[in-house]
């Protein structure tokens, strides 16, 4: 019983990390653009939530305005910084975007303190549920049923529109896109924005359940990286495979054995980066 | 003589250093075929890209219907009409046929996405397929039904017999008559002097990078040493 508890709750945490790693899976599909400020739009994301929550903005509105201002923030960043540094090799790519998720963090201590702070799910949702002989908070049900809905509406946006398909050609050949009369440059950093929104979302989202301080990038940014890893560069499907895998395990972890969660996790990344290295899902 | 649509003006252009084109100078008139003629390297893949804004020229002009276009962005340049079926023909293995077609549709276009099912049948049996699982004479099909349904005002094939089996070069040759046939104009390079011989009014001879021949297709098919010299052929 205890499992059962422990796999619902995986996959409540799978999701949100399966949020957080789509956007920097795309976006390295897209733009093969290594970021490493990709966990500063979760931290961006969990502390807007928090603060416009703390000034009394109803819930619901700080959950959907606080990743749209980081999207806002993100394209700007695109398009006045990032998009100049594509073409360079990827260490730059990193040694940029390491510079602006440490000026992010500090930032967010200037603003908020060092110390973090908790965020309480909304009235309606502050209940819990009984799953057999467990007690289960709503609010965590809650987030395993919004973040599917979402995960189908981004299947759709990516499968099924026009927009989906030129990010599909744009990850082949820019140049084509290009030469179809396209405006590449849009498409980038209208990916670049969903991509850091959906990270802000997944901030936001898991403020209530885990709290908000200062460090929490760092350490999304480690656990997208090993999801995108394990689940192939640019897949969505894998970035969801291995998202609910590093949920579920990191989850199930917690009651075999929690100091080993993480070792498990890393483990694991080592393991797919020796036998196919293009992870589970990836493609050539 | 009808209105000249497209102008190539004396255009130098470079890859890094090395300097390709040599000053371009060539013109394609509303409603003609005209061929650019070359031995491999001549500069007619990169003619084609100093057009359409992959390569863009470092002095020298082009003018599209009047409006100066050098300079601008390949989807500017796009969105004037000016379309490239380019060399590799870029078809996106990832998307299906039909996705390859709907990422390029425009309302405005004269051809929808049945009309090319009309052109190439082939195609409309394999729209759901990916791009990936067509043959080369397949892709180059919907290289360029893409570039039909793209609102084109002007058309460049870039080789696209190239590397294809006679049959399958017949049925193209026979899709390009019919598309000729609409009054479209058509800058076409191309190696094989009879797909030439078939569809064009014009032809230009590139070499190291310059125009060494300009001529009507009469002038050209009756002139053994001009093609002897610059393509190194007996043509029949
Ligand atoms: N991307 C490139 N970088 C450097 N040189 C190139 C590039 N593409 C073509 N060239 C050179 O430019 C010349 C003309 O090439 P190209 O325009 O492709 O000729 P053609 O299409 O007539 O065969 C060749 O000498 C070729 O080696
Ligand atoms: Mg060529």
């Amino acid at each position: 019983m205890i499992y059962l508890f422990q796999l619902v709750n995986g996959i409540g945490l799978g999701m949100l990390y399966f949020l957080l790693a789509v956007g920097l899976s795309i976006i390295f599909g897209l733009l093969h653009f290594v970021n490493f400020a990709h966990g500063a739009f979760y931290l961006l994301g969990a502390y807007l939530a928090y603060d416009m929550i703390e000034r009394g903005l109803n819930f619901w509105a700080g959950l959907v305005l606080a990743p749209l201002v980081v999207a806002a923030l993100a394209a700007l960043t695109e398009i006045v910084l990032l998009r100049r540094i594509y073409h360079l090799p990827h260490t730059f790519h990193i040694l940029v975007t390491v510079g602006l998720a440490l000026m992010v963090q500090e930032l967010v201590i200037i603003l908020w303190g060092p110390v973090g702070g908790n965020v309480s799910p909304p009235e309606a949702l502050s209940g819990v549920v009984m799953l057999g002989d467990f007690i289960y908070p709503q609010y965590r049900l809650f987030v395993i049923v919004f973040t599917m809905v979402l995960a189908l509406g981004l299947w759709w946006l990516l499968e099924g529109t026009r927009l989906g398909a030129v990010v599909r050609a744009g990850s082949e050949s820019t140049d084509m896109v290009s030469l179809l009369g396209i405006d590449i440059l849009k498409v980038n950093t209208a990916v670049f924005a969903l991509g850091a929104g959906l990270a802000g979302l997944a901030g936001s989202l898991a403020a209530p359940i885990r709290g908000v301080e200062p460090f929490m990038g760092v350490e999304a940014l480690g656990i997208a990286f090993v999801v995108v890893v394990i689940g192939g560069m640019g897949s969505y499907t894998g970035a969801l495979v291995a998202g609910l895998l590093v949920g579920i395990v990191q989850s199930i972890m917690t009651t075999l054995w929690p100091e080993g969660a993480r070792l498990m996790i890393y483990l694991g990344m080592g393991l797919v980066i020796l036998t196919m290295p293009r992870g589970l899902l990836g493609r050539a | 003589m009808s209105a000249t649509l497209l102008e190539v003006e004396n255009v130098h252009g470079y890859y890094g250093k090395s300097h390709i084109l040599q000053g371009v100078t060539l013109e394609v008139r509303e409603g003609e075929v005209v061929t650019l003629l070359g031995r491999n390297g001549a500069g007619k893949t990169s003619t084609v890209k100093s057009i359409s804004g992959l390569l863009a020229p470092r002095t020298g002009r082009v003018r599209f219907a009047g409006t100066e276009i050098s300079g601008w962005q390949p989807h500017q340049i796009a969105q004037l009409g000016l379309a490239l079926v380019p060399e590799n023909r870029g078809i996106f293995g990832l998307l299906s046929v039909e996705e390859n077609l709907r990422i390029a549709a425009r309302k405005r276009s004269p051809w929808s996405i049945k009309d090319v099912y009309t052109i190439f049948p082939r195609l409309e049996e394999r729209r759901r397929n990916g791009g990936g699982q067509l043959s080369g004479g397949e892709q180059q099909m919907l290289a360029i039904a893409r570039a039909l349904v793209n609102a084109p005002k002007l058309l460049m094939l870039d080789e696209p017999v190239e590397g294809l089996a006679p049959v399958i070069v017949e049925e193209i040759v026979a899709q390009l008559k019919q598309i000729r046939a609409t009054g479209i104009p058509i800058l076409l390079i191309e190696q094989n002097l009879a797909v030439c011989t078939e569809l064009a009014d014009r032809h230009y001879i590139l070499e190291l990078g310059r125009v060494v021949y300009n001529g009507t297709h009469d002038e050209f098919a009756a002139d053994e040493i001009t093609k002897d010299r610059y393509l190194g052929v007996n043509a029949h």
